[in-house]
């Protein structure tokens, strides 16, 4: 009963907190691949400035949700998604939405890391050059530098900017994706289990690195790691065969789940 | 669970490994790999001997066109009647026969057209056309080379025997003679026969060349990749990239796979009855004859370059579409640069097959018998496996030789542009 009531407090602050604070607000989403249906009625909201961890057991349909984001779903032949997903409180699936813009608004790391085989200069220019962010040469040349620092990646690659990108180390390839996803000056940043490909000491690079970009960006990490979903987040959703089975402080769903799922998967019961 | 209980049986019993039922067993394995390895040797042994067969053949019967008997005769042309500002009407029959005379003096009018037939008939027009090229040779005497005619050709290379009886052979028992004195006297040799790359066709072997049916098959093929290429990538990257999968674009697919099976002779029919009867299009034209060969290379082109986009890895689509690259971007600046390199392979693959291809150039005229090589796209002319179709079908000894020089001519082309395909797939091809 306590538990209970403390979750009543909880969803009462929720309600309290003004939308602002929301980044991105999922509403009864629901995706179907054909007729085998994904999710549903999903009700998930993004908070801003935060990271937020979706976990749960292969095929629960976490990645799933984070595609439908930023609309990656619609380059799959028959997937439909129905429900409401918002940006700032503008429909993402507006018809009238322009999906270039909004994938720039809303970019994405993906599960293994997958430069453009080009320079590493030229992966990172490329979003800011289709886009037209960068007026010259020189302020592309900035954008590169910053993005690359944002990226911690700077001081490695800084003497060999104009070498191919699949040369870098699988971890640094990763953070060189990263940095092209910041390069755009995205507002959320979706990753889709960006440390699952990666050794240890890469995976503490780039959660450090997630850590850093906290400040600027609201993040939507995909993990398999319960450790690394309780070290970068701050907020922590569960999800189960397609259903949103709690959605928390990540303190607080390692510790003292609502839901008792949760509680199993943390402990390693299933999964 | 019953492989628990299997693990632990095993382990209690433990595995003989030196046991000869064991050993029997993996002899039994190494047996089946040796014997898939010989398969495939004798496989590849067998196409490799029929191979050095072809080629041996026609090598065999083809290097004789490689060379060219000629006789080399002095003119004095600063003693002829020639006038300078018109040197192409002077009496070059004349001279050329006037300097043969020379030659061998003192036949009779009878013996001396016997003469002159071992001589080719157009020699007139090649010492023409040498002075044309350099009229400083009309001041003084100069050497020229003119061929021998078939017949004697044959005679030189021992194609003809002089052990057969004089009324089977072409070359009488006076030829003979009198071409074993040009010998001795040093004025016949047997150079290299640059002629069947420079000439075009011609009634007489000896002047027979290849320049005509090659720059035919060049235009062809250059029409052929100007319309192909485009056009096949444009529909490639539709079917494969933007098409929703539905029934019309499946019955496009399949259509497409058959189109590629077709018979090139439909092809030809299909060129014969639109491009020469219903536009009008000139016949024998190198136009036509690419156009026809684009129809034919189309369905493998779209089918190579969809196979290649297909193999770009999706995650090269995905980073671009994350950052918000449109889908033509994505195509454009990521997809198709990648699958590239791939459908060059098919398409010079696909050029060579175009080169080799016969039957649809037959039905749009390809196959007359044209002496000189063509200016362009418009003009009449024929192609490499055209003129060999034709040189197959004359009747003249030299013939013979020229045809299988000419296939080995065609089969060095295919050789060069399948080196050419290879070699892009090894220089351009990225891995990652």
């Amino acid at each position: 009963m306590n538990i209970m009531s403390e979750a009543t407090v909880e969803k009462a602050l929720d309600q309290k907190m003004s939308d602002a604070n929301f980044k991105m607000v999922g509403k009864d989403v629901s995706v179907y691949y054909g007729e085998k249906r994904a999710l549903f009625d999903v009700n998930l909201n993004v908070r801003k400035n935060t990271v937020t961890a979706l976990i749960g057991p292969s095929g629960c349909g976490k990645s799933t949700f984070l595609r439908t984001l930023n609309r990656m779903n619609d380059t799959i032949e028959g997937c439909r998604v129905t429900g409401k997903i918002t940006l700032d409180h503008s429909d993402v699936y507006d018809p009238s939405v322009d999906v270039v813009e909004l994938r720039a608004r809303v970019g994405m790391v993906f599960q293994k890391p997958n430069p453009f085989p080009k320079s590493i200069y030229e992966n990172i220019a490329y979003g800011p050059r289709i886009h037209g962010l960068a007026r010259n040469r020189d302020d592309l040349d900035a954008i590169v530098e910053s993005s690359l620092k944002k990226a911690g990646l700077w001081n490695e690659v800084k003497d060999r900017l104009h070498e191919p990108g699949t040369g870098l180390s699988g971890g640094q390839q990763q953070r060189l994706c990263i940095a092209r996803a910041i390069a755009v000056s995205p507002e959320v940043i979706l990753m889709d289990e960006p440390c699952s490909a990666l050794d240890p000491i890469a995976t503490a690079k780039v959660e450090e690195l997630i850590h850093e970009l906290r400040a600027n960006f609201t993040i939507v990490i995909v993990t398999h790691s319960m450790q690394q979903a309780a070290r970068v987040s701050q907020r922590t959703a569960m999800f189960h065969l397609g259903n949103l089975v709690e959605e928390n402080d990540t303190d607080k769903m390692f510790t003292n789940p609502d839901d008792q799922r949760t509680q199993d998967y943390i402990m390693g019961r299933f999964g | 669970m019953s492989s628990a209980a299997f693990t632990e049986t095993v382990a209690k019993a433990g595995v003989d490994w030196h046991s000869d039922e064991m050993k029997a067993r993996r002899k039994r394995r190494y047996a089946a790999d040796r014997r898939l390895q010989i398969y495939g040797i004798v496989a590849i042994s067998f196409a490799l001997g029929f191979l050095a067969i072809l080629i041996g053949s026609l090598t065999f019967s083809g290097h004789k066109a490689f060379t060219q008997t000629v006789a080399t005769i002095e003119i004095d042309l600063s003693g002829a009647k020639v006038d300078p500002n018109n040197i192409k009407d002077a009496d070059w029959r004349g001279i050329v026969r006037g300097a043969l005379r020379a030659q061998m003096p003192g036949l009779s009018r009878r013996e001396e057209r016997k003469f002159f037939e071992m001589f080719t008939s157009s020699g007139q027009f090649l010492v023409r056309d040498a002075v044309l090229a350099d009229p400083s040779r009309l001041n003084g005497v100069s050497r020229f080379a003119i061929p021998m005619a078939d017949p004697i050709d044959q005679l030189a290379k021992g194609e003809i025997s002089r052990d057969t009886p004089e009324n089977q052979r072409r070359v009488n028992d006076q030829q003979i003679a009198m071409f074993d004195q040009l010998v001795e006297k040093g004025v016949i040799s047997t150079p290299f026969n640059w002629g069947l790359f420079f000439n075009a066709d011609s009634r007489f072997p000896e002047l027979a060349g290849l320049a005509g049916a090659i720059s035919g098959s060049f235009w062809s093929l250059l029409v052929c990749f100007i319309i192909s290429f485009p056009i096949g990538i444009a529909a490639a990257i539709y079917l494969e990239e933007f098409a929703p999968k539905n029934k019309l674009t499946d019955l496009i697919e399949v259509n497409i796979n058959n189109l590629a099976a077709v018979p090139s002779v439909v092809f030809g029919l299909l060129g014969l009855a639109v491009f020469l009867g219903w536009l009008g299009l000139p016949r024998s034209a190198p136009l036509v004859g690419g156009l026809v060969l684009a129809l034919m290379t189309l369905p493998t082109l779209i089918i190579v370059t969809r196979v290649s986009l297909k193999s770009v890895p999706s995650s090269i689509r995905e980073a671009a579409l994350g950052v918000g690259a449109s889908k033509h971007e994505m195509i454009f600046h990521h997809v198709l640069p990648l699958a590239i390199p791939a459908v060059m392979t098919g398409s010079i693959i696909s050029l060579a097959r175009a080169l080799g291809e016969t039957a649809p150039l037959l039905l749009i005229g390809m196959n007359a018998f044209i002496t000189s090589p063509p200016d362009g796209v418009f003009a009449a002319s024929t192609a490499l496996p055209t003129q060999i179709y034709i040189w197959a079908d004359s009747p003249e000894r030299g013939f013979v030789a020229r045809t299988s020089a000419a296939i080995l001519v065609l089969l060095a082309f295919l050789v060069l542009m399948n080196g050419i395909a290879i070699y892009l797939r090894q220089r351009f091809e990225r891995r990652w």
